[in-house]
Protein backbone atom coordinates (compact mmCIF):
# COMPACT_ATOMS: atom_id res chain seq x y z
CA UNK A 1 0.00 0.00 0.00
CA UNK A 2 1.34 3.43 -0.33
CA UNK A 3 1.06 4.97 2.23
CA UNK A 4 -1.40 7.75 3.77
CA UNK A 5 -2.94 7.44 0.20
CA UNK A 6 -5.94 5.34 -1.18
CA UNK A 7 -6.06 4.46 -4.57
CA UNK A 8 -8.32 6.08 -7.76
CA UNK A 9 -10.24 4.61 -9.99
CA UNK A 10 -9.35 5.93 -13.49
CA UNK A 11 -10.11 5.19 -16.76
CA UNK A 12 -7.60 6.41 -20.22
CA UNK A 13 -9.00 9.14 -21.84
CA UNK A 14 -6.55 9.58 -24.16
CA UNK A 15 -2.82 8.46 -25.17
CA UNK A 16 -0.92 10.93 -27.71
CA UNK A 17 2.41 10.62 -29.32
CA UNK A 18 4.59 13.46 -28.12
CA UNK A 19 8.00 12.36 -30.40
CA UNK A 20 10.18 9.09 -30.98
CA UNK A 21 10.32 8.61 -26.77
CA UNK A 22 7.81 9.71 -25.24
CA UNK A 23 3.90 9.28 -25.11
CA UNK A 24 1.34 11.81 -22.73
CA UNK A 25 -1.22 9.50 -21.25
CA UNK A 26 -4.78 11.29 -19.56
CA UNK A 27 -6.77 10.06 -16.99
CA UNK A 28 -10.32 10.68 -16.12
CA UNK A 29 -12.59 9.41 -12.68
CA UNK A 30 -14.24 6.86 -13.53
CA UNK A 31 -17.43 8.24 -11.56
CA UNK A 32 -16.86 11.82 -13.23
CA UNK A 33 -16.09 13.49 -10.26
CA UNK A 34 -12.96 16.05 -10.03
CA UNK A 35 -9.60 14.03 -9.39
CA UNK A 36 -8.02 15.06 -6.03
CA UNK A 37 -6.30 18.67 -6.01
CA UNK A 38 -1.85 18.17 -5.92
CA UNK A 39 0.66 20.67 -5.81
CA UNK A 40 3.59 20.81 -8.77
CA UNK A 41 5.75 18.13 -7.99
CA UNK A 42 3.34 15.73 -7.24
CA UNK A 43 3.73 12.06 -8.75
CA UNK A 44 1.26 9.40 -8.59
CA UNK A 45 1.77 5.73 -8.72
CA UNK A 46 0.24 3.77 -12.13
CA UNK A 47 -0.94 0.10 -11.12
CA UNK A 48 -0.14 -1.85 -14.45
CA UNK A 49 -1.62 -5.45 -14.57
CA UNK A 50 0.85 -7.01 -16.91
CA UNK A 51 -0.66 -10.25 -17.44
CA UNK A 52 -0.34 -12.38 -14.01
CA UNK A 53 2.18 -9.85 -12.70
CA UNK A 54 1.53 -6.09 -11.29
CA UNK A 55 3.65 -3.37 -12.23
CA UNK A 56 3.73 -0.27 -9.80
CA UNK A 57 5.59 2.65 -11.58
CA UNK A 58 5.86 6.17 -10.31
CA UNK A 59 5.05 9.28 -12.52
CA UNK A 60 4.82 13.27 -12.35
CA UNK A 61 2.04 14.58 -13.02
CA UNK A 62 2.29 17.06 -15.88
CA UNK A 63 -0.43 18.73 -16.07
CA UNK A 64 -1.49 22.21 -14.22
CA UNK A 65 -2.81 21.77 -10.83
CA UNK A 66 -5.53 24.13 -11.56
CA UNK A 67 -7.40 22.02 -13.52
CA UNK A 68 -8.01 18.66 -11.81
CA UNK A 69 -10.87 17.09 -14.52
CA UNK A 70 -7.84 15.12 -15.58
CA UNK A 71 -4.50 13.83 -14.55
CA UNK A 72 -1.79 13.87 -17.34
CA UNK A 73 1.96 12.11 -17.05
CA UNK A 74 4.09 11.47 -19.63
CA UNK A 75 6.15 8.06 -19.84
CA UNK A 76 9.32 7.63 -22.00
CA UNK A 77 9.95 4.50 -23.38
CA UNK A 78 13.17 2.77 -22.06
CA UNK A 79 13.70 -0.51 -24.30
CA UNK A 80 16.04 -2.23 -21.90
CA UNK A 81 13.75 -1.50 -18.70
CA UNK A 82 12.17 -3.78 -16.70
CA UNK A 83 9.19 -3.17 -19.13
CA UNK A 84 6.71 -0.79 -17.46
CA UNK A 85 7.24 1.91 -19.78
CA UNK A 86 6.99 -0.54 -22.46
CA UNK A 87 3.65 -1.86 -21.28
CA UNK A 88 2.57 1.68 -20.82
CA UNK A 89 3.46 2.36 -24.57
CA UNK A 90 2.52 -1.34 -26.22
CA UNK A 91 -0.98 -2.10 -24.26
CA UNK A 92 -2.03 1.12 -22.47
CA UNK A 93 -5.12 3.09 -24.72
CA UNK A 94 -7.92 5.08 -24.61
CA UNK A 95 -10.71 3.14 -22.69
CA UNK A 96 -8.39 1.36 -20.33
CA UNK A 97 -9.92 1.04 -16.89
CA UNK A 98 -6.83 1.75 -14.52
CA UNK A 99 -5.77 2.35 -11.23
CA UNK A 100 -3.45 5.31 -9.78
CA UNK A 101 -2.55 6.13 -6.40
CA UNK A 102 -3.44 9.79 -4.66
CA UNK A 103 -1.06 12.07 -5.64
CA UNK A 104 2.10 12.66 -3.39
CA UNK A 105 4.78 15.00 -3.25
CA UNK A 106 8.16 14.46 -2.44
CA UNK A 107 9.58 17.05 -4.34
CA UNK A 108 7.46 20.80 -3.43
CA UNK A 109 7.43 24.26 -3.78
CA UNK A 110 9.27 26.25 -1.54
CA UNK A 111 6.75 28.81 -1.63
CA UNK A 112 8.52 30.81 0.75
CA UNK A 113 11.66 31.69 -2.14
CA UNK A 114 12.22 34.73 -3.71
CA UNK A 115 12.59 32.94 -7.01
CA UNK A 116 12.63 29.07 -8.15
CA UNK A 117 15.46 28.31 -10.62
CA UNK A 118 14.53 25.34 -12.30
CA UNK A 119 16.86 22.21 -14.11
CA UNK A 120 15.34 19.62 -16.00
CA UNK A 121 17.39 17.01 -18.26
CA UNK A 122 15.40 15.06 -20.79
CA UNK A 123 12.34 13.15 -19.29
CA UNK A 124 13.13 15.14 -15.88
CA UNK A 125 11.17 18.12 -17.50
CA UNK A 126 7.42 16.61 -16.64
CA UNK A 127 7.55 17.77 -12.84
CA UNK A 128 8.43 21.35 -13.85
CA UNK A 129 5.07 21.09 -16.26
CA UNK A 130 2.98 21.36 -13.32
CA UNK A 131 4.76 23.56 -11.35
CA UNK A 132 5.85 26.41 -13.72
CA UNK A 133 1.61 26.22 -14.24
CA UNK A 134 1.15 26.60 -10.97
CA UNK A 135 4.09 29.29 -10.22
CA UNK A 136 2.33 31.37 -13.56
CA UNK A 137 -0.99 31.20 -12.23
CA UNK A 138 0.24 32.63 -8.80
CA UNK A 139 2.46 35.10 -10.23
CA UNK A 140 5.65 33.49 -9.25
CA UNK A 141 9.33 34.17 -10.12
CA UNK A 142 10.98 31.28 -12.05
CA UNK A 143 13.77 30.41 -14.55
CA UNK A 144 13.40 27.34 -16.44
CA UNK A 145 16.72 25.70 -17.68
CA UNK A 146 15.90 23.03 -20.05
CA UNK A 147 18.85 20.66 -21.40
CA UNK A 148 17.88 17.82 -23.76
CA UNK A 149 19.47 15.53 -26.48
CA UNK A 150 18.06 16.74 -29.76
CA UNK A 151 15.60 19.72 -30.78
CA UNK A 152 13.30 16.60 -31.83
CA UNK A 153 13.30 14.89 -28.14
CA UNK A 154 13.20 18.50 -26.39
CA UNK A 155 9.92 16.86 -25.25
CA UNK A 156 7.73 20.19 -24.59
CA UNK A 157 10.23 22.70 -25.20
CA UNK A 158 7.84 24.37 -27.72
CA UNK A 159 5.24 24.43 -25.39
CA UNK A 160 7.23 25.98 -22.76
CA UNK A 161 8.54 28.56 -24.53
CA UNK A 162 5.21 29.55 -25.79
CA UNK A 163 4.03 29.81 -22.74
CA UNK A 164 6.75 31.12 -20.91
CA UNK A 165 9.30 32.85 -23.46
CA UNK A 166 12.46 33.76 -22.15
CA UNK A 167 11.68 32.28 -18.87
CA UNK A 168 12.32 28.97 -20.24
CA UNK A 169 15.91 28.58 -21.85
CA UNK A 170 16.79 25.51 -23.37
CA UNK A 171 20.10 23.70 -24.46
CA UNK A 172 20.66 20.99 -27.26
CA UNK A 173 23.13 18.13 -26.29
CA UNK A 174 24.12 17.93 -30.53
CA UNK A 175 24.68 21.56 -30.62
CA UNK A 176 27.28 21.67 -27.76
CA UNK A 177 25.25 23.86 -26.00
CA UNK A 178 25.83 23.27 -22.21
CA UNK A 179 24.82 25.09 -18.80
CA UNK A 180 27.23 27.43 -17.72
CA UNK A 181 26.52 26.56 -14.67
CA UNK A 182 28.43 28.29 -11.88
CA UNK A 183 27.66 31.55 -13.31
CA UNK A 184 23.87 30.84 -13.70
CA UNK A 185 24.55 29.57 -9.82
CA UNK A 186 26.39 33.12 -8.82
CA UNK A 187 24.49 35.45 -9.74
CA UNK A 188 20.54 33.98 -8.51
CA UNK A 189 19.57 36.74 -6.18
CA UNK A 190 19.39 35.71 -2.47
CA UNK A 191 16.20 34.06 -1.58
CA UNK A 192 16.37 31.57 -4.85
CA UNK A 193 15.78 28.24 -4.59
CA UNK A 194 17.27 25.79 -6.83
CA UNK A 195 14.98 22.47 -8.65
CA UNK A 196 16.85 19.86 -10.46
CA UNK A 197 14.99 16.84 -12.17
CA UNK A 198 16.64 14.67 -14.39
CA UNK A 199 19.33 11.96 -14.88
CA UNK A 200 21.23 11.16 -11.51
CA UNK A 201 24.76 12.32 -13.11
CA UNK A 202 22.96 16.09 -13.82
CA UNK A 203 21.50 16.05 -10.22
CA UNK A 204 24.90 15.21 -8.49
CA UNK A 205 26.78 17.79 -10.48
CA UNK A 206 23.94 20.22 -9.70
CA UNK A 207 24.03 19.44 -6.25
CA UNK A 208 27.66 19.29 -5.40
CA UNK A 209 28.37 22.90 -7.67
CA UNK A 210 25.71 24.15 -5.60
CA UNK A 211 26.63 23.00 -2.39
CA UNK A 212 30.48 24.24 -3.44
CA UNK A 213 29.11 27.93 -4.21
CA UNK A 214 27.20 28.06 -1.29
CA UNK A 215 23.90 27.37 -1.67
CA UNK A 216 22.22 25.55 1.27
CA UNK A 217 21.43 22.55 1.10
CA UNK A 218 17.72 24.00 2.30
CA UNK A 219 17.56 25.70 -1.04
CA UNK A 220 18.61 22.96 -3.23
CA UNK A 221 15.66 20.40 -4.28
CA UNK A 222 15.76 17.71 -6.49
CA UNK A 223 13.68 14.49 -7.90
CA UNK A 224 15.61 11.02 -9.35
CA UNK A 225 13.05 8.25 -10.46
CA UNK A 226 15.62 5.65 -10.33
CA UNK A 227 14.37 2.11 -11.54
CA UNK A 228 15.35 -1.04 -8.76
CA UNK A 229 18.77 -2.23 -10.38
CA UNK A 230 18.54 -5.81 -11.22
CA UNK A 231 20.91 -8.61 -9.62
CA UNK A 232 21.29 -12.04 -8.76
CA UNK A 233 18.63 -13.42 -6.98
CA UNK A 234 18.08 -13.58 -3.30
CA UNK A 235 16.07 -15.30 -0.48
CA UNK A 236 14.76 -13.30 2.71
CA UNK A 237 13.02 -14.19 5.40
CA UNK A 238 10.22 -12.52 6.75
CA UNK A 239 9.77 -12.38 10.61
CA UNK A 240 6.85 -10.57 11.02
CA UNK A 241 4.39 -12.56 8.89
CA UNK A 242 6.56 -15.76 8.75
CA UNK A 243 7.12 -16.37 5.25
CA UNK A 244 10.21 -16.85 2.80
CA UNK A 245 10.60 -15.53 -0.32
CA UNK A 246 12.77 -15.56 -3.49
CA UNK A 247 13.60 -12.17 -5.03
CA UNK A 248 13.86 -12.63 -8.75
CA UNK A 249 17.02 -10.75 -10.82
CA UNK A 250 14.42 -8.62 -12.31
CA UNK A 251 12.32 -7.82 -9.61
CA UNK A 252 12.93 -5.31 -6.48
CA UNK A 253 12.31 -6.73 -3.20
CA UNK A 254 9.63 -4.62 -2.60
CA UNK A 255 8.16 -5.89 -4.98
CA UNK A 256 8.42 -9.45 -4.01
CA UNK A 257 7.25 -8.94 -0.77
CA UNK A 258 3.92 -7.45 -2.33
CA UNK A 259 4.14 -10.79 -4.53
CA UNK A 260 3.79 -12.61 -1.40
CA UNK A 261 1.09 -10.83 0.15
CA UNK A 262 2.72 -8.80 2.28
CA UNK A 263 1.79 -5.16 1.94
CA UNK A 264 4.38 -2.63 3.11
CA UNK A 265 4.21 1.15 2.73
CA UNK A 266 5.76 3.06 0.04
CA UNK A 267 5.70 6.05 -1.46
CA UNK A 268 8.38 6.98 -4.10
CA UNK A 269 9.33 3.13 -5.11
CA UNK A 270 13.16 5.35 -5.78
CA UNK A 271 14.84 4.87 -2.79
CA UNK A 272 14.34 8.45 -1.44
CA UNK A 273 10.85 9.34 0.20
CA UNK A 274 12.02 6.58 3.76
CA UNK A 275 8.48 5.00 3.55
CA UNK A 276 9.64 1.49 3.27
CA UNK A 277 12.32 1.60 5.17
CA UNK A 278 12.60 -2.27 7.19
CA UNK A 279 14.88 -3.24 10.16
CA UNK A 280 17.00 -5.79 9.32
CA UNK A 281 17.25 -8.61 12.20
CA UNK A 282 20.36 -10.93 10.58
CA UNK A 283 22.28 -11.15 7.44
CA UNK A 284 25.03 -13.44 6.43
CA UNK A 285 26.38 -11.19 3.15
CA UNK A 286 26.42 -8.33 1.73
CA UNK A 287 24.00 -5.47 0.92
CA UNK A 288 24.02 -3.30 -2.52
CA UNK A 289 22.52 -0.28 -1.02
CA UNK A 290 21.06 1.33 -4.20
CA UNK A 291 19.21 4.24 -1.91
CA UNK A 292 19.72 8.13 -0.90
CA UNK A 293 17.93 7.98 2.22
CA UNK A 294 19.63 5.89 4.60
CA UNK A 295 22.92 7.74 6.07
CA UNK A 296 26.44 6.28 5.28
CA UNK A 297 26.47 4.68 9.19
CA UNK A 298 22.72 3.51 8.37
CA UNK A 299 24.09 1.65 4.98
CA UNK A 300 27.17 0.43 7.09
CA UNK A 301 25.87 -1.06 10.12
CA UNK A 302 23.66 -3.84 8.28
CA UNK A 303 20.49 -2.98 10.08
CA UNK A 304 18.36 -1.31 7.52
CA UNK A 305 17.22 -1.67 4.22
CA UNK A 306 15.12 0.27 1.78
CA UNK A 307 13.42 -2.87 -0.12
CA UNK A 308 12.24 -0.66 -3.16
CA UNK A 309 15.84 -0.48 -4.86
CA UNK A 310 18.48 -2.37 -2.38
CA UNK A 311 19.13 -5.87 -2.97
CA UNK A 312 21.18 -8.51 -0.64
CA UNK A 313 24.19 -10.74 -2.06
CA UNK A 314 24.72 -14.12 0.85
CA UNK A 315 24.00 -16.46 2.65
CA UNK A 316 20.35 -15.49 4.57
CA UNK A 317 18.75 -12.20 5.60
CA UNK A 318 15.80 -12.25 7.73
CA UNK A 319 14.17 -8.90 7.90
CA UNK A 320 11.01 -7.54 9.98
CA UNK A 321 8.52 -7.91 7.75
CA UNK B 1 23.79 28.69 25.57
CA UNK B 2 20.20 29.01 26.38
CA UNK B 3 18.41 25.74 26.84
CA UNK B 4 15.48 24.50 25.42
CA UNK B 5 12.10 24.82 26.61
CA UNK B 6 9.31 25.62 24.68
CA UNK B 7 9.49 24.59 20.91
CA UNK B 8 9.56 28.64 19.75
CA UNK B 9 12.49 29.12 21.76
CA UNK B 10 15.47 29.55 19.83
CA UNK B 11 18.58 27.55 20.02
CA UNK B 12 21.52 28.57 18.77
CA UNK B 13 24.52 26.43 17.26
CA UNK B 14 28.78 26.87 17.05
CA UNK B 15 29.83 28.82 13.83
CA UNK B 16 31.69 26.47 11.69
CA UNK B 17 32.91 28.01 8.06
CA UNK B 18 30.24 27.14 5.16
CA UNK B 19 31.52 26.55 2.07
CA UNK B 20 30.79 29.89 -0.18
CA UNK B 21 32.19 32.68 -2.02
CA UNK B 22 31.14 35.54 0.28
CA UNK B 23 30.45 35.50 4.76
CA UNK B 24 28.63 37.89 6.42
CA UNK B 25 29.38 38.04 9.76
CA UNK B 26 27.53 40.05 12.17
CA UNK B 27 28.16 40.38 16.16
CA UNK B 28 27.98 41.90 19.17
CA UNK B 29 30.56 42.43 22.14
CA UNK B 30 31.21 38.64 23.23
CA UNK B 31 30.22 37.29 19.74
CA UNK B 32 33.79 38.53 18.93
CA UNK B 33 34.73 35.52 20.25
CA UNK B 34 32.39 32.97 18.06
CA UNK B 35 34.33 34.39 15.21
CA UNK B 36 37.79 34.00 16.55
CA UNK B 37 37.06 30.29 17.61
CA UNK B 38 35.47 29.46 14.27
CA UNK B 39 38.78 31.34 12.53
CA UNK B 40 41.00 28.70 13.88
CA UNK B 41 39.42 25.79 11.83
CA UNK B 42 38.68 28.08 9.18
CA UNK B 43 40.83 27.41 5.56
CA UNK B 44 43.39 29.36 4.49
CA UNK B 45 41.93 32.40 2.98
CA UNK B 46 38.07 32.36 4.04
CA UNK B 47 38.33 35.64 5.37
CA UNK B 48 39.56 37.40 1.98
CA UNK B 49 35.53 36.86 1.10
CA UNK B 50 34.82 38.03 4.84
CA UNK B 51 32.68 41.00 5.70
CA UNK B 52 32.47 41.44 9.73
CA UNK B 53 30.42 43.87 10.85
CA UNK B 54 30.70 44.17 14.83
CA UNK B 55 28.99 46.26 17.55
CA UNK B 56 31.99 46.52 20.51
CA UNK B 57 30.71 46.49 23.73
CA UNK B 58 31.64 49.75 26.28
CA UNK B 59 35.30 48.44 27.06
CA UNK B 60 35.96 48.04 23.01
CA UNK B 61 37.15 44.60 23.22
CA UNK B 62 38.66 41.86 20.71
CA UNK B 63 38.60 45.11 18.04
CA UNK B 64 42.49 44.72 17.27
CA UNK B 65 41.61 40.37 16.95
CA UNK B 66 38.83 40.89 14.52
CA UNK B 67 41.42 43.02 12.72
CA UNK B 68 44.13 40.16 12.35
CA UNK B 69 42.07 38.50 11.02
CA UNK B 70 42.11 40.19 7.96
CA UNK B 71 38.46 40.43 6.47
CA UNK B 72 37.95 41.97 3.11
CA UNK B 73 36.14 44.32 5.39
CA UNK B 74 35.22 44.84 9.29
CA UNK B 75 32.93 47.47 9.77
CA UNK B 76 32.00 48.91 13.63
CA UNK B 77 28.65 50.42 13.95
CA UNK B 78 27.95 52.11 16.85
CA UNK B 79 24.33 50.06 17.71
CA UNK B 80 21.97 48.05 15.59
CA UNK B 81 19.86 50.61 14.69
CA UNK B 82 22.58 52.35 12.81
CA UNK B 83 24.18 49.10 10.87
CA UNK B 84 20.52 48.40 9.51
CA UNK B 85 20.36 50.46 6.68
CA UNK B 86 23.30 48.70 5.66
CA UNK B 87 22.95 45.76 6.36
CA UNK B 88 19.66 45.59 4.12
CA UNK B 89 21.75 47.49 1.60
CA UNK B 90 24.10 44.46 1.51
CA UNK B 91 21.28 41.86 1.79
CA UNK B 92 19.16 43.16 -0.96
CA UNK B 93 22.39 43.09 -3.48
CA UNK B 94 23.83 40.02 -2.20
CA UNK B 95 23.33 36.50 -4.52
CA UNK B 96 23.07 32.88 -3.71
CA UNK B 97 26.35 31.61 -1.94
CA UNK B 98 26.66 34.27 0.54
CA UNK B 99 26.57 32.87 3.92
CA UNK B 100 25.37 34.22 6.94
CA UNK B 101 27.08 34.06 10.31
CA UNK B 102 25.12 35.40 13.73
CA UNK B 103 27.18 35.46 16.77
CA UNK B 104 26.31 37.54 20.24
CA UNK B 105 23.41 38.09 22.23
CA UNK B 106 20.28 37.13 21.33
CA UNK B 107 18.75 40.41 20.64
CA UNK B 108 21.76 40.88 18.02
CA UNK B 109 21.33 37.79 16.72
CA UNK B 110 17.17 37.44 16.67
CA UNK B 111 17.47 41.40 15.17
CA UNK B 112 19.81 40.54 12.11
CA UNK B 113 17.83 37.33 11.39
CA UNK B 114 15.01 38.96 11.00
CA UNK B 115 16.37 41.22 8.52
CA UNK B 116 18.04 38.30 6.84
CA UNK B 117 14.37 36.67 6.87
CA UNK B 118 12.93 39.29 4.66
CA UNK B 119 15.40 39.41 2.18
CA UNK B 120 14.94 35.55 1.90
CA UNK B 121 17.69 33.45 3.73
CA UNK B 122 15.73 30.85 5.28
CA UNK B 123 16.48 30.70 9.27
CA UNK B 124 18.06 27.35 9.40
CA UNK B 125 20.45 28.26 6.19
CA UNK B 126 22.13 30.74 9.05
CA UNK B 127 25.18 29.92 10.98
CA UNK B 128 24.51 31.13 15.01
CA UNK B 129 26.42 31.47 18.00
CA UNK B 130 24.80 32.53 21.71
CA UNK B 131 27.66 34.56 23.55
CA UNK B 132 27.87 37.08 26.68
CA UNK B 133 24.85 37.95 27.97
CA UNK B 134 21.22 36.64 28.36
CA UNK B 135 19.54 39.96 28.32
CA UNK B 136 16.61 39.34 26.19
CA UNK B 137 13.93 41.58 23.82
CA UNK B 138 10.77 41.47 25.06
CA UNK B 139 7.59 42.40 23.62
CA UNK B 140 4.72 43.44 26.17
CA UNK B 141 1.35 41.43 24.57
CA UNK B 142 -0.68 44.23 26.24
CA UNK B 143 0.41 47.13 24.79
CA UNK B 144 2.84 45.60 21.82
CA UNK B 145 5.69 47.99 22.86
CA UNK B 146 9.28 46.50 22.89
CA UNK B 147 11.65 46.80 25.86
CA UNK B 148 15.33 45.82 25.32
CA UNK B 149 17.93 43.94 26.95
CA UNK B 150 15.28 42.74 29.78
CA UNK B 151 17.19 40.53 32.55
CA UNK B 152 15.23 40.52 35.23
CA UNK B 153 11.94 38.07 36.14
CA UNK B 154 9.46 39.64 36.10
CA UNK B 155 10.24 42.67 34.41
CA UNK B 156 9.02 46.21 33.59
CA UNK B 157 7.37 47.14 30.33
CA UNK B 158 9.07 50.33 29.63
CA UNK B 159 6.18 51.64 27.35
CA UNK B 160 2.50 50.55 29.51
CA UNK B 161 4.65 50.10 33.03
CA UNK B 162 2.93 46.59 33.43
CA UNK B 163 4.55 43.89 35.43
CA UNK B 164 5.26 40.99 33.32
CA UNK B 165 6.14 37.49 32.84
CA UNK B 166 9.16 36.79 30.79
CA UNK B 167 7.95 33.69 28.50
CA UNK B 168 10.11 31.38 26.44
CA UNK B 169 7.57 32.09 24.00
CA UNK B 170 9.50 33.77 21.03
CA UNK B 171 8.15 35.33 17.94
CA UNK B 172 10.89 35.23 15.05
CA UNK B 173 8.96 37.66 13.33
CA UNK B 174 9.30 40.73 15.85
CA UNK B 175 12.70 38.82 17.14
CA UNK B 176 11.10 39.16 20.19
CA UNK B 177 10.12 37.34 23.46
CA UNK B 178 6.75 37.47 25.00
CA UNK B 179 5.79 39.15 28.45
CA UNK B 180 2.84 38.74 30.00
CA UNK B 181 0.96 40.53 32.97
CA UNK B 182 1.76 38.42 35.91
CA UNK B 183 -0.15 40.30 38.73
CA UNK B 184 -3.42 40.89 36.24
CA UNK B 185 -6.23 39.45 38.93
CA UNK B 186 -4.28 42.08 41.66
CA UNK B 187 -2.40 44.39 40.75
CA UNK B 188 -1.18 44.65 44.36
CA UNK B 189 0.48 41.58 44.23
CA UNK B 190 4.20 42.29 43.44
CA UNK B 191 6.17 39.15 43.24
CA UNK B 192 10.15 39.51 43.88
CA UNK B 193 11.75 40.38 40.89
CA UNK B 194 15.20 38.39 40.22
CA UNK B 195 18.09 38.70 38.09
CA UNK B 196 17.40 35.86 35.49
CA UNK B 197 18.82 36.85 32.35
CA UNK B 198 22.30 38.22 33.27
Amino acid sequence: MSTGTTKLDVVVSDVVPVNDLVTRFHFRRRDGELLPTFSGGAHVVVEMRDGDRTRLNPYSLMGSPLDTREYTISVRRDDVGRGGSLFMHRSVKPGLEMVISYPVNLFSLDLRAKKHLMLAGGIGITPFMAQTAQLAGSGGNFELHYTCRTASLGTYADVLQQRYDRRVKLYHDDRDERIDLDRLLSTQPLGTNLYVCGPAGMINWVRDRAAALGWPSETVHFEHFAAPQPGAPFDVALAVSGKTIRVGSQQSLLEAIEAAGVDPPYLCRGGVCGQCETNVISHDGKFIHNDHWLSEEDHRSGCKIMPCVSRFEGKSLVLER
Amino acid sequence: MAAKTIISRPVYGTLSPQPGKHHLFVADAEGALAILDMAGKAPAGFFDGAEIVFIPGSDGKHIAALEALKPAQLHMPPSFASLLPRLKQTLTNAHMGLRLYLCGTEGLIGQAMQVALEAGIDHTSMQTEHRGSLARRMQCVHCKGITENVTTQPALCAHCGLLLLVRDHYSRRLAAFQGVCINAEDRTEIPPMEEAFP
